[in-house]
């Protein structure tokens, strides 16, 4: 269906993702949120950490409307350091015009694969005087984005050569209501031209279970990688947070008892003890194609996680990423969600 | 250009249709494109005195029931009538994901989801399957334009579809090279 690259996406070579696509893997991604101030260096640490470790890392757009480096210099950051980006693009801050424009400059970089979605809305930023944008959705950018690699055709009709080579994502929250749409909604962005699909973070594996039986139903699984969001919940105060401050998480009860119930200095490890369990659970569910670890603030934590679920590359050696020792306070002060709420939005 | 919800200041604000979904599904059939309405479409256009009362009627008119922003062209019959531009973002394609587990919109709390409402709409009357229709990013131009007279006038067949074909839309191109 493709004139040029691999035929798949992920760039002229086809990149890391696409091949665990391709090859049906479990694939890994994670989370790199930039940095407020203008410090590469932020975004390499992090890259350094999960080098080796994920098949790729989603750099996050202005995550929870807040102004961040924006996720295209980040994603050519992380490219240098090694780590194959994923490229979030949201329909909150540009209209058609810088959409298809940013969409084109990520291809011309070498940045093999793009994160396409809504965004949060101005109000729960830090510039909530903002004018939304939100000129398109979610579902007509990703089909946006298939039109121009697939057909080479812009919004306008004007042909574009060469055309973009990226692997295209999308990402769904299988949580919200309507509950028995939620499926349907992911299928239509797969019908649209999503790949893989990222999802809201996992910690109702019942729901989540109740979701991918739908998801199969439709035999969506086959037709779109399934990445099951997950992260380590670090202090009672960031589960608050993610409970009431970012929209879309759904902590159930017994997950809320069980980190209430441990001292107060050893949540954070209780946290990793969830999250690490969760990822063996998902790893044997039919349908779920990869895990993506959101660790906002956390990143060094990605390793130890994947390490203890059993996802430890056996694919390449870690130049970098040292699993940090467990429990510890991270480095920066903030809970550990805001950063990437993103996600299915 | 948008119209705010009266009082809020603010942005577009979800609302629940003030009629049913089955009245709105029988009256679509009454409204359908025909010569007379496509004549009546031609006539208020070439009369903008005219054109300007209809739109206004119109806007008043959906306005009440939908809280219709005026965007000129309609998703209605697409979304169990329920009006997907009342949405703060204003999404086409169905709910974010940030609405809450009892249905709330995640700017306007204390307001269900439009698209929750649209959901139920359509599923209670067999038409739930239209929502899984690809829309298509809107044309800002038709801003505060009659939808009735672009439905009427054939402007808005490829506004949703079921196929997912490429973005094929060189009318938009302005300088006459559509490629």
């Amino acid at each position: 269906m493709r004139a040029e690259g691999n035929g798949r996406g992920g760039g002229p070579e086809g990149g890391r993702l696409s091949r665990a696509i391709a090859d049906g893997r479990f694939a890994v991604t994670a989370e790199i949120g930039p940095p407020r101030g203008a410090d590469a260096e932020a975004i390499r640490r992090k890259a350094r950490l999960l080098a080796g470790w994920v098949d790729a890392a989603n750099i996050t757009d202005n995550q929870s409307a807040h102004v961040r480096l924006s996720s295209f210099a980040g994603s050519v950051l992380a490219l240098a350091e090694g780590v194959e980006p994923v490229m979030q693009v949201t329909c909150r801050d540009r209209n058609r015009i810088g959409l298809q424009s940013d969409l084109v400059s990520a291809a011309a970089v070498g940045i093999p694969n793009v994160l396409l979605l809504t965004g949060d809305h101005p109000c729960f930023g830090d510039h909530a005087d903002a004018k939304p944008v939100f000129d398109m959705d979610s579902v007509a950018l990703v089909w946006t984005a298939r039109s121009m690699r697939d057909h080479g055709r812009l919004l306008s009709g004007r042909s574009l050569e060469p055309r973009p080579d990226w692997l295209i994502g999308a990402v769904e929250n299988p949580f919200s209501p309507p509950e028995r749409f939620r499926a349907r909604r992911l299928g239509k962005k797969i019908a649209a031209g999503a790949q893989f699909a990222q999802t809201q973070f996992v910690f109702d594996i019942e729901r989540f279970e109740h979701w991918l039986a739908q998801v199969r139903d439709l035999g969506l699984d086959r037709r779109c990688k399934i990445l099951a969001g997950v992260g380590p919940v670090r202090s009672l105060r960031a589960l608050d947070y993610i409970r009431t401050q970012v929209p879309g998480i759904h902590v159930p009860e017994p997950v809320v008892r069980r980190l209430r119930g441990v001292p107060s200095d050893r949540v954070a490890a209780e946290g990793m003890r969830i999250c690490v369990e969760t990822v063996k659970r998902l790893k044997e569910i039919p349908g779920v194609g990869g895990v993506h670890v959101m660790a906002f603030g956390y990143e060094r934590a990605v390793p130890e996680i994947l390490e203890r679920a059993g996802l430890a590359p056996h694919r390449q050696p870690a130049p970098m990423g040292q699993p940090a020792p467990m429990g510890q306070p991270a480095p920066m002060g903030q809970p550990a969600s805001p950063e990437g709420s993103g996600r299915a939005r | 250009m948008t119209r705010r919800a009266p009082g809020t200041g603010q942005w577009p604000k979800p609302t629940v249709p003030s009629t049913s979904a089955r009245a709105m599904y029988r009256l679509h059939r009454v409204l359908e494109p025909n010569r007379a309405y496509a004549r009546l479409a031609g006539w208020l256009e070439s009369h903008p005195r005219a054109y300007r009362a209809f739109t206004r009627a119109e806007e008043e008119v959906k306005g009440r029931t939908f809280n219709c922003q005026m965007c000129g062209q309609c998703a209605l019959p697409a979304t169990g009538y329920a009006c997907p531009m009342s949405c703060p973002k204003q999404l086409r394609n169905g709910p974010c994901g940030g609405v809450s587990p009892d249905g709330m919109c995640e700017v306007y709390p204390d307001e269900r989801c439009v698209w929750v409402v649209a959901y139920e709409r359509a599923e209670q009357e067999g038409h739930d399957s239209d929502l899984t229709m690809l829309q298509r990013p809107i044309d800002h131009r038709q801003w505060g334009r009659s939808s009735w007279v672009n439905y009427w006038q054939g402007r808005d067949e490829r506004l949703w579809t079921s196929d997912d074909g490429p973005a094929s839309s060189p009318r938009v191109c302005a300088d006459g090279d559509p490629v």
